[in-house]
């Protein structure tokens, strides 16, 4: 490629825009004022013909750059696609003339709207270049499985028949994790009516006669460093360090302790048992199941369902572990195949056994003869004495079965919670506390797992109730460690079906991380985007705020305290360029000149024109389409005197932006970003809210500018908020309408 | 003409809801060829019409963007609407798909500006909101189509509005002779993602749903709250079209019934906690909520959702499988049944009742274009015997949002696995 830049504008005057705007005028602004080396009109740009017409101007070496201005940059994609070319869009459609009225009075206001996207679209543009991929990593098919039950077992298989070699990292000396020790499994197939084999045996005959699927057992990892497509692991007890393209995190739960139940009998009397020490039990049983006190033959059963789960009650679950209660029918089946004469009761408060699979099992029970009661258990005592409430009836009752089975939850075993370990700055206490960390009832395992060699500590980050933290809903396995997938019970209770289903979904993630790693290009939610951040050593001051607040721990530390970027890692939130005071962090196709061009090449009128500006910065997946679509109504309107700029993530709004905003005169700035906390819509995590952290000090510049703090403000915005969005932009021109002009005009 | 490309490496997605996107999505970002086939002229399926997703409570066109965004970025996806597998022959490996093409009358070159949906006149129900509102005959299905393409309604073709839509379209994008074309692809493995439906609420009869205006399904509740719906989010009554402040939702409805749906559909209970959320938002104490279940299915994190409904003074909980429904002389529903706590018979008057409906599979079992194991619910199986066509979502089970992209991204690795053992 030339190294000559040459930018080539288009304008479309189709859909209205050339009806309602003077396109001679924008073509002379981008020529005279933009200073871009050509530019055209055409009627229908995005028609076949007006698509040759840039794609030979690409060809022929006269457009080196893009400048499209037409509809919003959401539109058209398919005909306005013309690969790594740097392309800026002006949004005169959504942007100008569908959110203006038409009416013969607002007609300058809205051709100086145009104009100033045009200015802008063409500044933006010469900041951009092509990106070139990340090239700090190779293809390694290689996927580093944590953990050899049931769900790492099958990642291992099933990324192996994919043709991704696997290795296992077990910390027992055996394979098969819980479902090991279990007699049977909840049964998988139609007519879900039998309790059927656990297929543990031959899972692990699988993994023995495949030769890519590599098992340590007895080890754990003593360190994992590097990025998807590089990660080292150090794998202690197996004595080796093995490279990975990406890594799946399937490290099960631990049984919750049932010493905490002692107002249900457990420990009292050996006849008191948990779901997994009954499945010992029937495991050892040869015939009749026997009680473990005096070895007498059980006859009669109580299973009590949520124990020491669903309640606020200190050292307790509150959360629902959801396999217990086709855990517990499949148990009382042991008994009723043993022996269909023996007393089977399972008190419950909801029996939950959802889908097809879940309500047949449940028939099923039924029809065995299992007895169902809808009843609270206050108490079992050292005789086996159980004291319920039967919440049909409406009284209190009691039964006093040979054994008690006690369907206690799951706990994850998700490492450590490095939320609350963290070491802070005084700053970063400040910043990163959000999580819903301080619920976490059962802390078990202070061990780390993958002891990453991460600034932001050594395990994935957690969530709710100690699980490890994911989009949830739309993105499940999105986790804030780019390249490490978490699946099974680790990730969210779960039963044995939906752990299989879960390690084939992360087997999934991780080739494709593997696979992207390779290619240099981004991991969800930015896939395929070439990229990444490129960093100034020289100007850095060692400030650490970019390594503190990369929600995906992107970037260590080198012994000096200068950042160390891992390009895989990185998702291109921004939010280290965001982060960053002396404006080191850059992207190709996005950075501070590319936003700041735009800033300084709004025309600001005199004071006197009464004709404010206000910035507003809208993130590009929520806000920025919630305008969009207030347009598309026909009905919506906001100020004339917004111009507005789609960010990455609110997380990449660097101050320095509003600082120059405010310097150079214009009157207000609206950041629009999406909503933090706990039930975060943020698609970076935690960008929105880095971004409401650092917008509580504007004030300090507000102060030193002698500006009021009204004129800058920040909102979430949901990508729905149609009404909302456009409505603040018009509060900020009514606060301005009141505060007076900024004193900062020319 | 619809000119792709398709090998026995190509993965077909048949169904194009959030589960049939996900598996297209993955499977094509790990280099894979798909091509992602839906009978609605959009994508998004079933949740574009949901107000919002439980627990976080956020909204669904939030995803889709991002998914929306993925699929631009993505050169090897292909997306066909309005399509539909009328055939599968082959095996594992080569499989050959007969796909009909339904014609949309409008090109790519439509630029979503609106000018034809303005000079046509007449108008249809709006499957969209469950024909809840009204459309034109020229329209785009929702503000947040995918494609952002206009349709023409094949009802109006040949009549003067069809010709005036085409006047008024300054771009050429209305092709009035484009007609029904099929296609013979080549695949080397299928997921099958079309999803659920709605139970037919007309056949659970005690509860009057055919008969009585103001008893109504959760599906069409969503469209009621969305602000985009054809209410403009107010909660109206079908009958006056008065506000309801006193709604009672009925869990199970059709559902863990052996007269209807077998099966638990796992999504209604939190479906139903949900929107009693969006009553307490909107009404606050100016209105109240009752839910009639038999087990609240509230699993993992959904307990804290559940315990903060459960908090609320305007949300009643009652143990009960509603026998049947009545209407008074103001068309206020009235439920009668047994309180099964305590064993009370009741007669409880509502102004609107929400029907928490099952989910159905799409497809029927005599209409599967294949052969292929399925459950008695319809459900398809994870069986060998089904070689490379694969489940995935609420193909293959009940399942809540969460869960179906779950299942999809392990459906996308099946299909990958055999395309994979292709190449190799």
């Amino acid at each position: 490629m030339a190294d000559e830049m040459k930018v080539a504008g288009y304008i479309c005057t189709g859909c209205g825009i050339g009806d309602r705007l003077d396109a001679g005028q924008l073509e002379m602004i981008a020529t005279r004022e933009g200073r871009i080396a050509s530019c055209k009109q055409h009627e229908f740009l995005c028609s076949a013909e007006g698509v040759k017409m840039i794609k030979d101007d690409i060809d022929s070496g006269e457009a080196t750059h893009l400048m499209i201005a037409a509809c919003s940059r959401r539109a058209k994609t398919d005909a306005f696609s013309f690969g790594e070319i740097p392309m800026a869009r002006a949004n005169l459609r959504e942007g100008v003339i569908w959110i203006r009225p038409e009416d013969p009075e607002q007609d300058e206001t809205t051709q100086e709207m145009a104009d100033d996207y045009i200015r802008m679209a063409c500044n933006e543009v010469k900041q951009m270049n092509k990106p070139e991929r990340s090239g700090e990593q190779e293809l390694n098919k290689n996927i580093l499985v944590v953990g050899g039950g049931v769900t790492g077992m099958t990642a291992a298989i099933e990324a192996s028949k994919a043709g991704y070699p696997a290795t296992i990292v077990e910390k027992s000396d055996h394979l098969g994790g819980a479902l090991a020790g279990f007699s049977k499994k909840v049964p998988s197939k139609a007519p879900y009516a039998e309790p059927e084999d656990t297929g543990i045996a031959e899972m692990i005959a699988a993994i023995e006669a495949d030769d890519t699927i590599t098992v340590h057992l007895n080890s754990k990892l003593a360190k994992t460093s590097g990025a998807p497509g590089r990660f080292v692991a150090e794998i202690e007890g197996a004595g080796v360090t093995s490279e990975f393209g990406a890594i799946i995190q399937a490290t099960g739960f631990t049984p919750y302790d049932a010493n905490n139940l002692p107002e249900l009998g457990y420990g009292k009397t050996p006849d008191v048992v948990t779901q997994l020490e009954l499945e010992a039990l029937v495991k050892d049983a040869d015939g009749a199941i026997k009680r473990p006190s005096d070895g007498k033959e059980v006859e009669s059963v109580v299973f009590v369902q949520c124990a020491g789960q669903r309640s606020t009650k200190e050292n307790h679950l509150e959360y629902c572990s959801g396999f217990c209660c086709t855990t517990s029918i499949k148990q009382a089946m042991y008994f009723k195949e043993a022996n269909g004469d023996i007393n089977t009761t399972i008190l419950f408060d909801d029996l939950r056994t959802p889908g097809a699979a879940g309500e047949d099992f449940y028939r099923a029970g039924q029809e065995a003869g299992v007895t169902f009661r809808k009843g609270k258990v206050s108490e079992v005592d050292g005789s086996l004495n159980v004291k319920f409430d039967d919440l049909i009836l409406g009284m209190e009752d009691n039964i006093q079965p040979d054994l008690v089975v006690l369907a206690t939850g799951m706990v994850p075993n998700s490492g450590v919670n490095i939320e609350a370990i963290a070491p802070k700055d005084d700053e970063e206490a400040e910043a990163g506390e959000q999580t819903e960390n301080d619920d976490v009832v059962a802390v078990i395992d202070a061990e780390s797992i993958l002891n990453l060699d991460y600034r932001q500590g050594p395990d994935v980050p957690q969530l709710v109730n100690g699980f490890t933290d994911s989009h949830f809903i739309c993105f499940p396995y999105e986790t804030r460690r780019t390249g490490i997938y978490t699946a099974g019970p680790v990730r969210r209770p779960m039963d044995v079906e939906q752990a299989k289903s879960d390690a084939m979904g992360a087997a999934m993630k991780a080739i494709q991380a593997a696979e992207n790693a390779a290619l240099g290009r981004a991991a969800h939610p930015r896939s395929g985007d070439l990229s990444f951040p490129k960093f100034r050593l020289e100007g850095c001051t060692q400030c650490k705020r970019c390594t503190v607040e990369c929600p995906f721990g992107a970037i260590n530390e080198d012994e000096k305290g200068y950042p160390q970027f891992n390009e895989a890692r990185c998702r291109r939130c921004g939010t280290c360029m965001g982060a960053c005071p002396v404006r080191v962090i850059s992207f190709e196709n996005y950075n501070i000149m590319t936003v700041s061009e735009q800033i300084k090449n709004v025309d600001i009128p005199d004071e006197f024109d009464e004709k404010p500006r206000i910035l507003v910065l809208a993130c590009e997946n929520d806000a920025y389409p919630a305008l969009d679509m207030a347009a598309a109504t026909g009905k919506i309107e906001y100020s004339a005197f917004a111009r507005v700029i789609p960010v990455r993530c609110l997380g990449s709004v660097s101050t320095i932006w509003i600082q120059e905003s405010l310097d150079s005169g214009f009157d207000g700035v609206v950041l629009m970003g999406c909503k933090k906390g706990a039930d975060y819509q943020c698609h970076f995590v935690k960008g929105s809210e880095m971004a409401h952290y650092r917008m509580g000090k504007i004030g300090d510049t507000l102060e030193t500018l002698s500006l009021e703090k009204e004129r800058v403000a920040i909102y979430e915005v949901a990508i729905t908020d149609i009404e909302k969005a456009p409505q603040y932009i018009n509060d900020m021109a009514a606060t301005i309408e009141e505060i007076g002009m900024s004193p900062f005009k020319f | 003409m619809v000119d792709v490309v398709a090998t026995n490496e190509t993965i077909i997605v048949v169904g194009g809801g959030i589960s049939g996107m996900t598996a297209a999505l993955e499977a094509a970002e790990v280099g894979k060829q798909v091509i992602l086939l839906e009978k609605r002229p959009y994508l998004g399926g079933r949740v574009s019409q949901l107000y919002k997703y439980f627990p976080k409570m956020c909204h669904p066109v939030c995803g889709q963007e991002i998914n929306q965004r993925r699929i631009k970025g993505n050169n090897n996806l292909t997306i066909l609407t309005m399509a539909e597998v009328t055939e599968i022959t082959g095996d594992t490996g080569d499989y050959t798909v007969n796909v009909k093409i339904s014609p949309r009358y409008v090109t790519s070159d439509c630029t979503a500006c609106g000018e034809c949906e303005k000079v046509v006149e007449t108008e249809f129900d709006d499957e969209f909101n469950y024909n809840l509102g009204k459309r034109k005959g020229a329209y785009i299905p929702n503000k947040m189509a995918f494609p952002q393409t206009y349709v023409i309604d094949p009802a109006i073709i040949g009549t003067d509005e069809a010709d005036k839509a085409k006047e008024a379209c300054k771009y050429g994008a209305i092709d009035l002779d484009m007609g029904e074309e099929t296609l013979e692809l080549k695949a080397g493995s299928i997921i099958w993602s079309t999803g659920w439906k709605p139970y037919d609420a007309n056949k659970i009869q005690p509860y009057g749903y055919d008969r009585f205006e103001n008893v109504i399904t959760n599906v069409e509740f969503e469209r009621l709250m969305d602000p985009h719906g054809p209410t403009g989010g107010k909660l109206l009554r079908p009958s006056d079209g008065a506000e309801a402040k006193n709604i009672a939702f009925i869990q199970c409805a059709g559902s863990r019934d052996i007269n209807h749906l077998k099966h638990c559909s796992r999504f209604c209970c939190m479906a139903s906690l949900k929107q009693t959320r969006y009553v307490a938002e909107k009404y606050g104490d100016d209105a109240k909520s009752t839910i009639y279940y038999i087990d609240i299915r509230s699993i993992d994190r959904f307990e804290n959702f559940y315990n903060d409904v459960k908090s609320n003074e305007n949300v009643e909980f009652i143990k009960s499988k509603v026998a049947s429904i009545e209407q008074d002389e103001n068309k206020n529903p009235v439920l009668r049944g047994v309180n099964t706590e305590g064993a009370v018979r009741y007669a409880n008057t509502h102004d609107l009742v929400v029907l928490a409906v099952g989910m159905e599979p799409s497809v029927d079992v005599s209409e599967f274009p294949v052969k292929l194991v399925l459950n008695e619910e319809g459900f398809i199986q994870n069986d060998e015997a089904n070689g490379g066509i694969f489940a995935g979502g609420t193909s293959a089970d009940a399942y809540d949002v969460n869960r179906a992209v779950q299942h999809a991204t392990a459906a996308a690795l099946r299909a990958v696995q055999v395309v994979n053992n292709i190449s190799k």
